[in-house]
């Protein structure tokens, strides 16, 4: 079997608003194996949560999705209907959400909601779905497991209705799940362990792992790769090593400034921060989306859209005009390589 | 070094800002004028209003007036040779011009509807406010009373009260307003412990802010937008029940023109003359519509959140 | 669950009492209610006598507690005019009035809801326009009043619908779509209201990324939902409308309760005026009642804690 699980190409979604036409994600492209955790970084506002609801296509009716290619272990998903699409959802295709506390329905037991997603894609007797349920709440570190199934969401904590999240989306055994921001809205400490616990389960049952967060930390714990976005472009794609350790895009590098890397920032170092805020996709315009905010920015760099480039090493692309040697030696001078 | 200004060109601005946006006060406004429903119940309401107050200068007729001679005389669109245009409306079943009490019929409904909204919403305002604000024991009590309110039947109180009493203007405003109040007391209390609990209350009091000045500077501007929504509803339900009670006859009594006391009046002549239900009952719709259509408006321009 | 429907009861019960109370001091609104009863030819000695007959010559209290005894027990006293026991008259007329009400609370939640849930589904559409019209006009239109259009087009000019009695089903047709359109809008916005919230949270979306079809996510996991507060409000409008069908009832000349409220109240028969004021409200305490039960139970928060 193929190891491609999701290859996507110039995807952009579009939105029209009162103003004129959101581009909120602008010809992204991307990619996931089996076994490989994808981690898409990015702030508040930059796309990444859009770009995971274009891939299950449930974004807003709306809005207006295009790719070129958007393939799901090699089925065209572009051409798919809503008929099709609605078997593939939860069933080779899964997604987690990051509000695990309103993500159940209230009226409903664990063990039904969890029933009711294989039943919907598979020939199975109420014992057999519900075997598989308690297998699962197990495999997702939930004791107890069959008496939890008669639980109702409001007496489970928030870690363990995302655990339940994970159970239920691995429930028809998945290619890919992709999560957006699962531990956001979780206690710290619970946080490591969901994570652990999702890099297990990739592992485990080879699946492809696409983590949609805002947290650096996040990234550094479980990604095989990382795509940073930018105001709906990915402006850095590499291996978690190659983004961590040359960060070659100006925002890359203003990220990685901005928290505490032990071993890199030195004691006593005023943490850095990006000055400005994002600015709008409302509209036309072409430039590089960061010049406002960067501190190497030329002329060249509003005048027209920037491709990707290769950085130093293989598999390693950033959206910038400054070639990888002047990059390199600013990150060095950051402190941040 | 300072990394931060090292910028070297001013490159054209991405995100432009639009300095010159209208004011709160100017959108507003803009809302108002471009809402329909506001637009229309506010023009229509008014109109009656203004009707109602010259009606005694724009009747053609004594709306008291009875000459048997020219009774249920149709109004004008009928094809009938008796139809004129002395009596636009035509007459009722004692000659009297139905235009002219049609007209003076307005200021009853008005009258009944406002004051009892008013004594009403003086009762339920109060009591939802202190329960509100106080929490509590005010808060079982009031919930208390409210529930209490709403166990009764209205139209059967209200009727039974009148019969027993007496039945001029003046109790049936109070006996409508002592029994509609519920409305006003449930949504201010809802209103005001949604306003105690807000963020920017605490702040106040965090800033040492005196309690007056929090009521009135925090609470009050919030309290008055759905004050006034649910004053046209009730206004509107008073209006509704003073008609009912009048068709009844245990409301307003004959010879006066209250629009309910028409249509009963013609209820009886209904078969041939079906002109002397509809118009009263038309002129009764359109001024609820109207008043239902201008609470929606201000509810909608001023707190679209509420809308249900 | 059970010290929520406890705290329920108790409640419910303080409130009958207290409305109890109040429905006793109605009589003595206009005065000596023997005065009231004995009627306009009434010598001295008829009206001794009906104090007497009546007890009004107690103390207060006693009165109150000699009549709130003799309802508990279900002797809700005799009426002068119609010269029977009032319970068994207000029983005879009771199974009309809730056939009535039934019919007419049916006929509100078969075209409430279904217009609520798609005009929910399609915001701002022509259905949505359609259902939001049809709420405006309902609560613009005196219910008297379009009983009497119906009678009109129905009744009269096209005699489809006979107008008066409670004979057969069509006798009530158009007193049930009257009294049902009186609480078809505040239902229906309800209905709408809810259906938009629930169909925007959280675990609609994960019914969606599961692949759940569209009808199951409508129904099993969104209405399930929104008609919570739906069954609240329907019963309390529900009682509500049982208040209004005084004036259906007169207008059909049908024979239920309302009706009989209205001929006691042109007799100033006061025992029976008091005996249906008091039945009404405990009948609205008591469905009150059970629509919060119902209420707890559909909400797994409540019903499981």
């Amino acid at each position: 079997m193929s190891k491609r699980v999701l290859e996507v190409e110039n995807l952009t979604v579009d939105i029209p608003v009162g103003a004129g036409m959101l581009h909120a994600v602008q010809g992204i492209s991307f990619h996931v194996d089996r076994g490989e955790t994808l981690c898409i970084v990015g702030e508040s506002g930059c796309g990444k949560s859009l770009t995971s609801l274009a891939v299950m296509d449930l974004l807003p009716k709306k809005a207006i999705r295009t790719a070129d290619t958007l393939e799901l272990a090699g089925e065209n998903l572009l051409g798919a209907g809503e008929r099709r699409m609605s078997d593939i959802r939860g069933n080779t295709m899964g997604m987690i959400f990051q509000e695990p506390m309103t993500s159940l329905n209230p009226a409903y037991t664990i063990g039904n909601q969890l029933e009711e997603a294989l039943k919907r894609h598979r020939r199975v007797s109420t014992r057999e779905a519900r075997d598989r349920a308690i297998y699962l709440l197990e495999k997702v570190g939930i004791t107890a497991a069959e008496s939890r199934l008669t639980q109702y969401p409001h007496q489970l904590s928030g870690g363990l209705r995302q655990r339940v999240m994970i159970a239920i989306t691995l429930m028809c055994g998945p290619n890919l799940i992709i999560a957006d921001e699962p531990t956001t809205a979780l206690d710290v400490t619970i946080q490591a362990q969901i994570l652990l616990l999702l890099a297990d389960l990739q592992r485990e049952f080879d699946m492809g792992l696409i983590l949609i967060t805002h947290d650096l930390g996040v990234v550094a714990r479980i990604a095989d790769r990382v795509a940073v976005m930018y105001a709906g472009q990915i402006v850095e794609q590499g291996t978690a090593e190659q983004v961590f350790n040359s960060p070659t895009h100006p925002y890359t590098q203003g990220l990685l400034d901005c928290i505490p890397i032990p071993g890199k920032t030195d004691r006593g170092k005023p943490l850095g921060s990006i000055p400005g805020i994002v600015p709008s996709l409302v509209g036309e315009f072409r430039s590089c989306h960061f010049a406002e905010r960067c501190m190497y920015a030329m002329d060249d760099c509003t005048k027209a859209d920037i491709d990707m480039r290769d950085a130093d090493s293989p598999g390693h692309r950033y959206r910038c005009l400054l070639d990888p040697a002047t990059c390199k030696s600013n990150a060095i001078r950051e402190g941040v390589a | 070094m300072d990394e931060t200004s090292a910028k070297t060109t001013q490159g054209p601005v991405i995100a432009e800002r639009v300095l010159d946006e209208p004011s709160p006060g100017e959108r507003a406004r803009k809302r108002m004028f471009g809402h329909f429903g506001f637009m229309f119940g506010a023009g229509v309401l008014i109109t009656i209003i203004a009707i109602a107050f010259l009606a005694p200068l724009i009747s053609p007729h004594d709306p008291f007036d009875q000459q048997l001679a020219r009774k249920l005389i149709p109004p004008i669109w009928h094809d009938h040779p008796k139809a004129t245009w002395e009596f636009p409306l035509g007459t009722d079943q004692f000659g009297r011009d139905y235009l002219s009490r049609l007209i003076h019929g307005s200021q009853i409904s008005l009258l009944i509807g406002f004051a009892a909204m008013l004594i009403s919403g003086v009762i339920g305002t109060a009591l939802g406010v202190a329960a509100g604000y106080f929490g509590g024991r005010v808060d079982m009590v009031v919930n208390f009373i409210i529930t209490t309110r709403l166990s009764l039947p209205v139209v059967l109180v209200a009727l039974a009260v009148v019969s027993l009493v007496g039945n001029s203007l003046t109790i049936v405003i109070w006996v409508l307003g002592l029994l509609i109040w519920d409305r006003f007391a449930v949504v201010m209390r809802s209103t005001t412990q949604q306003v105690r609990n807000l963020d920017y209350v605490a702040a106040a009091q965090a800033i040492g802010c005196s309690t007056t000045r929090i009521i009135f500077a925090e609470i009050m501007p919030n309290i008055v937008n759905n004050l006034i929504v649910v004053a046209t509803i009730e206004m509107a339900h008073a209006i509704i029940l003073e008609a009912a009670l009048s068709f009844l006859g245990l409301g307003v009594q004959p010879p006066a023109p209250s629009w309910g006391l028409m249509i009963a009046e013609g209820k009886n002549h209904m078969l041939f003359d079906p002109w002397l239900v509809g118009i009263p009952g038309t002129a009764l719709f359109i001024l609820i519509l109207s008043i239902n259509l201008l609470g929606d408006g201000i509810r909608d321009v001023t707190a679209p959140e509420n809308r249900n | 669950m059970l010290i929520y429907a406890l705290k329920r009861l108790s409640i419910a019960l303080l409130v009958a009492i207290t409305v109890s109370l109040i429905t006793f001091s109605m009589i003595y609104l206009s005065g000596d209610p023997a005065i009231a009863l004995a009627g306009e030819t009434a010598t001295q000695q008829d009206i001794e006598n009906i104090r007497k007959v009546y007890g009004y010559d107690q103390p207060i209290i006693v009165q109150y507690l000699v009549w709130l005894g003799n309802a508990l027990t279900g002797d809700l006293g005799h009426s002068h005019y119609l010269k029977s026991e009032v319970s068994d008259v207000i029983f005879q007329r009771l199974p009309v009035t809730m056939t009535l009400g039934a019919c007419s609370l049916g006929f509100a939640l078969l075209l409430s809801i279904p217009l609520g849930v798609l005009a929910a589904m399609r915001p701002n559409t022509l259905i949505d326009r359609i259902a939001l019209s049809i709420a405006v006009v309902g609560q613009a239109l005196p219910s008297f009043w379009f009983a009497l259009i119906m009678i009109f087009f129905f009744g009269v000019a096209l005699r489809w619908l006979p107008i008066t009695g409670s004979a057969s089903w069509k006798n009530f047709v158009m007193p049930s779509i009257a009294l049902g359109y009186y609480i078809t809008p505040a239902v229906m916005r309800l209905t709408r209201a809810g259906m938009i919230e629930v169909l925007s949270s959280d675990y609609i979306r994960t019914a969606r990324a599961k692949g759940l079809r569209p009808i199951v996510v409508l129904f099993k996991h969104a209405l399930r939902n929104a008609i919570i507060p739906v069954v609240s409000l329907a019963a309390v409008q529900f009682g509500f409308m049982l208040g209004g069908s005084i004036v259906i009832e007169t207008i059909f000349a049908i024979n239920g309760l309302g009706q009989l409220a209205w001929e006691s109240i042109l007799r100033a028969d006061l025992p029976m005026m008091q005996a249906i004021v008091l039945v009404l409200a405990c009948f609205y305490i008591v469905l009150t009642f059970l629509a919060d039960l119902l209420n707890a139970f559909l909400d797994p928060r409540i019903r499981v804690s």
